[in-house]
C-alpha cells in the first residue's frame, strides 16, 4: 500500500498506514526526499497515528528520512507516536534524537509554523 | 553378644533412649537455674548491646519467655510453639526497630550461656559432657535456626505489606496549567512501579495533550541503575510524543549515584526544585507570572 504526500501550504504531509511493508517504507523515503525540493517545501510533517507497532525498520527509516529531508534543506516533524510505541522504542534504543516530535499533525503544524516564523 | 561385655560403651540401639535421657536431665539443669542463667544471659545481652531499642525491664520480660519457651522446645523436641512464639515476638518487637542480627544474636547469647553453665556443671565428667553436648548442640542449634527463620520471615512479610501499600499509593499525574502535567513521585520506585509511572504518565500526556511534564523526585530517597535507566527512557519516549520533561528534586545522594554508575543525563532537562521546575515550565508555554498586588 503506497502512502500518499499531501502537499499543504509549504508543507508536505505523509500519513502511515497500519501495515506498511519495507518496500512501501523504501517508496515513501524516496518520494518524500525527492518531492520536497519540487515543491519548495520548507517542512514535511510524518503522521504514525495509525502504527501500534513500529520495529526498528520502520523507526531507521524514520531517522532515515528526517535526516535527508534536512540535508535537502527543510525540517521534519513525527506526529502521533502513541505512548506504547513510544516507550518501546526507547528500550530498542531508537529515540530519534535529532528528529522533533509532536503530539499531533495541529500540534506539528503549530511548530512548523513557530520555525518559520522564526526565520523570517 | 561378646562386644558388649568387652566394651564399656553403651550398646547401639540403647543410643536414643540415651539421648532423650540426657535431654532431661539437660532440662531439669536448666529449670533448676532458672533465675540464675536468666540473669546471666539478660547481663550479656546489655554488655554486648544487643535490643537497644527496648528498656531493661522489657528485655528481662523477654527473656523469660524466650529462656522458657527455649527449655520447652528443648525438652519436647517440638518447635511449633517456639516458632509460633518467635513469629508472635517478631511481630511486637520489628516495628520497634530491631534488627536481625540482634534477634540471632540473643539466642547464640542464651545458647552460649546455657552451653558454659553445662561445662562448669560436668567439668569434672568429661565423657559426660561430651555425650550431654552431643544432645544439646542439635537441638540448641535448631531453636537459634527456628527464631532466626521466624523472624525473617515476619519482616519480610512486613516488607511485602509494605511494598503493597506503597504500589497502591497511585502516583497522580496532575494537570497544573493548560498543557503542563506534573508527576510527583514519593517513596521507592522499583522496576514495576517505575513501569506503571512510565504507562502513567504516557498516557496523561497524550490525555491532557501536555507540552511540559515535571517529574519531581524530591520525595524519591535512592535510585538504582534500573530505575535510572528507566527514567532517562521515559524522558526520551515522553520527548517522543512531543513534549518536554523536566526532572526536579534531584536530591545530593542520587545526584551522587547517577554520576557514579555513568547514567547519561545530558538529555535529561533538570532543574533543583519543583517551584523552580515549574516556573522553566511556564517560561517554555510562554506564560509570565507576575504578582498584581503585595501578598498581605
Amino acid at each position: 500500500m503506497e502512502v500518499p504526500i499531501l502537499k499543504q501550504g509549504e508543507v508536505l504531509i505523509a500519513t502511515f498506514q497500519a501495515a506498511l511493508s519495507d518496500a512501501d517504507l523504501e517508496h515513501l523515503r524516496r518520494g518524500l526526499v525527492e518531492q520536497v525540493v519540487r515543491f519548495r517545501s520548507r517542512g514535511v510533517i510524518v503522521d504514525v497515528t495509525a502504527m501500534d507497532v513500529m520495529d526498528s525498520f520502520a523507526s531507521r527509516t524514520l531517522r532515515e528520512i528526517a535526516q535527508m529531508i534536512h540535508l535537502r534543506g527543510a525540517e521534519t516533524v513525527i506526529v502521533g507516536i502513541q505512548p506504547e510505541v513510544a516507550f518501546a522504542m526507547v528500550q530498542l534504543g531508537i529515540t530519534l534524537e535529532s528528529v522533533a516530535t509532536a503530539l499531533d499533525l495541529e500540534e506539528g503544524l503549530e511548530y512548523l509554523n513557530e520555525k518559520f516564523k522564526n526565520v523570517n | 553378644m561378646v562386644k558388649q561385655n568387652v566394651t564399656s560403651a553403651p550398646p547401639e540401639p540403647k543410643q536414643n533412649e540415651d539421648s532423650s535421657e540426657l535431654l532431661r536431665e539437660l532440662v531439669a539443669h536448666l529449670r533448676q537455674n532458672r533465675t540464675l542463667l536468666r540473669e546471666e544471659w539478660v547481663g550479656r545481652i546489655s554488655e554486648t548491646r544487643l535490643l537497644t531499642a527496648m528498656t531493661k525491664e522489657e528485655i528481662f520480660a523477654e527473656a523469660t519467655s524466650v529462656y522458657d519457651s527455649y527449655v520447652e522446645a528443648l525438652e519436647t523436641e517440638t518447635f511449633e510453639a517456639l516458632q509460633a512464639y518467635a513469629r508472635n515476638l517478631s511481630e511486637r518487637i520489628i516495628p520497634r526497630g530491631v534488627e536481625t542480627h540482634e534477634v540471632v544474636g540473643i539466642v547464640l547469647l542464651l545458647r552460649d550461656v546455657l552451653a558454659r553453665s553445662l561445662f562448669a556443671k560436668y567439668q569434672n565428667d568429661f565423657k559426660k559432657l561430651n555425650r550431654i553436648l552431643d544432645a544439646y548442640e542439635p537441638a540448641a542449634n535448631r531453636i537459634a535456626n527456628t527464631v532466626a527463620v521466624g523472624f525473617v520471615q515476619e519482616r519480610e512479610r512486613v516488607i511485602r505489606q509494605q511494598q503493597e501499600a506503597i504500589r497502591e499509593l497511585s502516583t497522580p499525574v496532575l494537570q497544573v496549567r493548560e498543557r503542563l502535567l506534573i508527576l510527583p513521585i514519593i517513596g521507592v520506585i522499583d522496576p514495576q512501579r517505575a513501569r506503571q509511572l512510565t504507562e502513567q504518565l504516557l498516557r496523561g500526556i497524550r490525555t491532557n495533550r501536555a507540552k511540559v511534564v515535571v517529574i519531581d523526585i524530591t520525595g524519591v530517597a535512592a535510585m538504582d541503575v534500573t530505575v535510572a535507566n528507566h527514567l532517562v527512557q521515559t524522558v526520551e519516549a515522553s520527548r517522543l510524543l512531543g513534549a518536554t520533561v523536566i526532572v526536579t528534586g534531584l536530591s545530593p545522594e542520587i545526584a551522587q549515584t547517577l554520576v557514579t554508575i555513568g547514567v547519561d543525563l545530558g538529555k535529561m532537562n533538570t532543574v533543583g526544585d519543583l517551584q523552580g521546575g515549574i516556573e522553566q515550565a511556564e517560561r517554555l508555554l510562554g506564560y509570565r507570572v507576575t504578582a498584581i498586588a503585595e501578598p498581605r
